[in-house]
């Protein structure tokens, strides 16, 4: 009623809506599902920063790094991080719970065929056609993240480093961090009063 | 009961060794799993590890399977599953733990300069590492010029269109299906 609201806390990194602790079960048990044959960080993004908005481009992109230079899983980092952005401690084991769950259960459905019978029924075919998918859709990531931020001279050089040294070269995720990270936190280290 | 307590103590240590992913500290759990415990052997893990790459989720549910291995040699498949369980929250806890107390810090710490200079600076050199990881992925996937070709179109797909990735995967799962690639 009255004009003048309690001064709030700003909260542009929060999504707009309350999403619930089910809705964000569902969407990381959405992801994992979606993600036969590979290409679960491609998934994520599809539905994190694309479909949700639950995430910026950029947020997500560092998290990603971040998530990969931090101990555990990737992914099951990732669902940490959103998890636990969007609803605090509930959030991130409702996050955790949708991606690890059914996964769980498969993979144990698939444990017990292969280890009474050797052999896990028709999925090798799928499987082949379904990675050829996987890879085209980490591929597509690449494009459309890097038509966002590889606008400049420094951030393609970045880029074609991170590539060279970790994927033609195969140094060592840490190796390969240990040199670019503090390049490219330099290079996008906020400077006050620039013109 | 030491078999469930081994597992435990094992992937706990692990989980927070794994730094840049499972794959991290592959070596290890191979070692541990076939040489130190003989809880399968080396064939039987190269089999887990390559249905673990490809089933749907976290590839880190590698360990469910040593697990299930594990407990599939205390008694039936209900001691398998108890392994297999144990074994996974083992391996995501500690690490999960870990990361929930980054992400807080990393919260609070919404209008830092650090913040910003993170999101900024280490966006071009995910993409660059992306694209290395799908270098990998098909350098595993692709295994002649007909699935390079489903790669490219696929691809472009992705790109050019709004068509839902889950329709582009499962039509390439059913050309795989009819051995097509």
């Amino acid at each position: 009623m009255s004009e003048v609201d309690p001064p709030r806390e700003s909260e542009i990194d929060q999504p707009r809506e309350k999403v619930s602790l089910y809705e964000l079960t569902w969407t990381f048990n959405h992801i994992a599902l979606a993600s036969f044959g590979g290409g679960l960080s491609a998934w994520s993004r599809e539905v994190l920063v694309v479909e949700k908005q639950w995430m910026g481009e950029a947020e997500f992109l560092s998290a990603m790094t971040m998530c990969r230079i931090l101990p555990g899983a990737n992914q099951v980092n990732m669902a940490v991080f959103a998890g636990s952005k969007i609803r605090g401690l509930p959030g991130a084991v409702a996050a955790l719970f949708g991606l690890c769950l059914l996964p769980v259960v498969l993979i144990m459905v698939a444990g017990f065929f292969y280890f009474r019978f050797k052999e896990i029924p028709a999925v090798k075919g799928v499987l082949h056609g379904a990675s050829a998918a996987a890879v085209a859709l980490t591929l597509a990531m690449v494009i459309q993240t890097g038509r966002k931020c590889l606008t400049a001279l420094m951030p393609v050089l970045l880029f074609a480093a991170a590539f060279i040294l970790n994927g033609l070269l195969r140094w060592p995720l840490p190796v390969v961090l240990a040199i670019l990270a503090p390049i490219s936190l330099f290079w996008a280290w906020p400077r006050e009063r620039a013109v | 009961m030491t078999t469930y307590l081994q597992l435990a103590g094992l992937f706990a240590s692990l989980s927070l060794l794994s730094i840049g992913g499972g794959n991290a500290v592959l070596p290890e759990m191979h070692l541990q799993a076939v040489r130190g415990h003989h809880w399968m052997t080396d064939s039987q893990f190269a089999d887990i590890f390559s249905i673990s790459q490809t089933a749907p989720g976290p590839s880190i549910l590698i360990v469910t399977l040593v697990g299930y291995g594990a407990g599939l040699r205390v008694g039936g498949v209900p001691c398998a599953i108890l392994g297999g369980v144990i074994a996974t929250v083992a391996m995501i806890v500690p690490a999960a733990s870990l990361m929930y107390a980054v992400t807080l810090f990393w919260q609070k710490a919404q209008k830092s300069k650090w913040r910003i200079a993170v999101e900024k600076g280490l966006a071009p050199l995910t993409v660059g590492l992306i694209m290395a990881t799908s270098l990998v992925m098909s350098r595993a996937a692709d295994h002649d010029w007909r699935a390079y070709l489903l790669t490219a179109i696929c691809t472009a797909i992705f790109v050019l269109t709004k068509t839902n990735p889950l329709i582009v995967v499962f039509a390439a799962g059913v050309l795989g299906y009819f051995g097509i690639v």
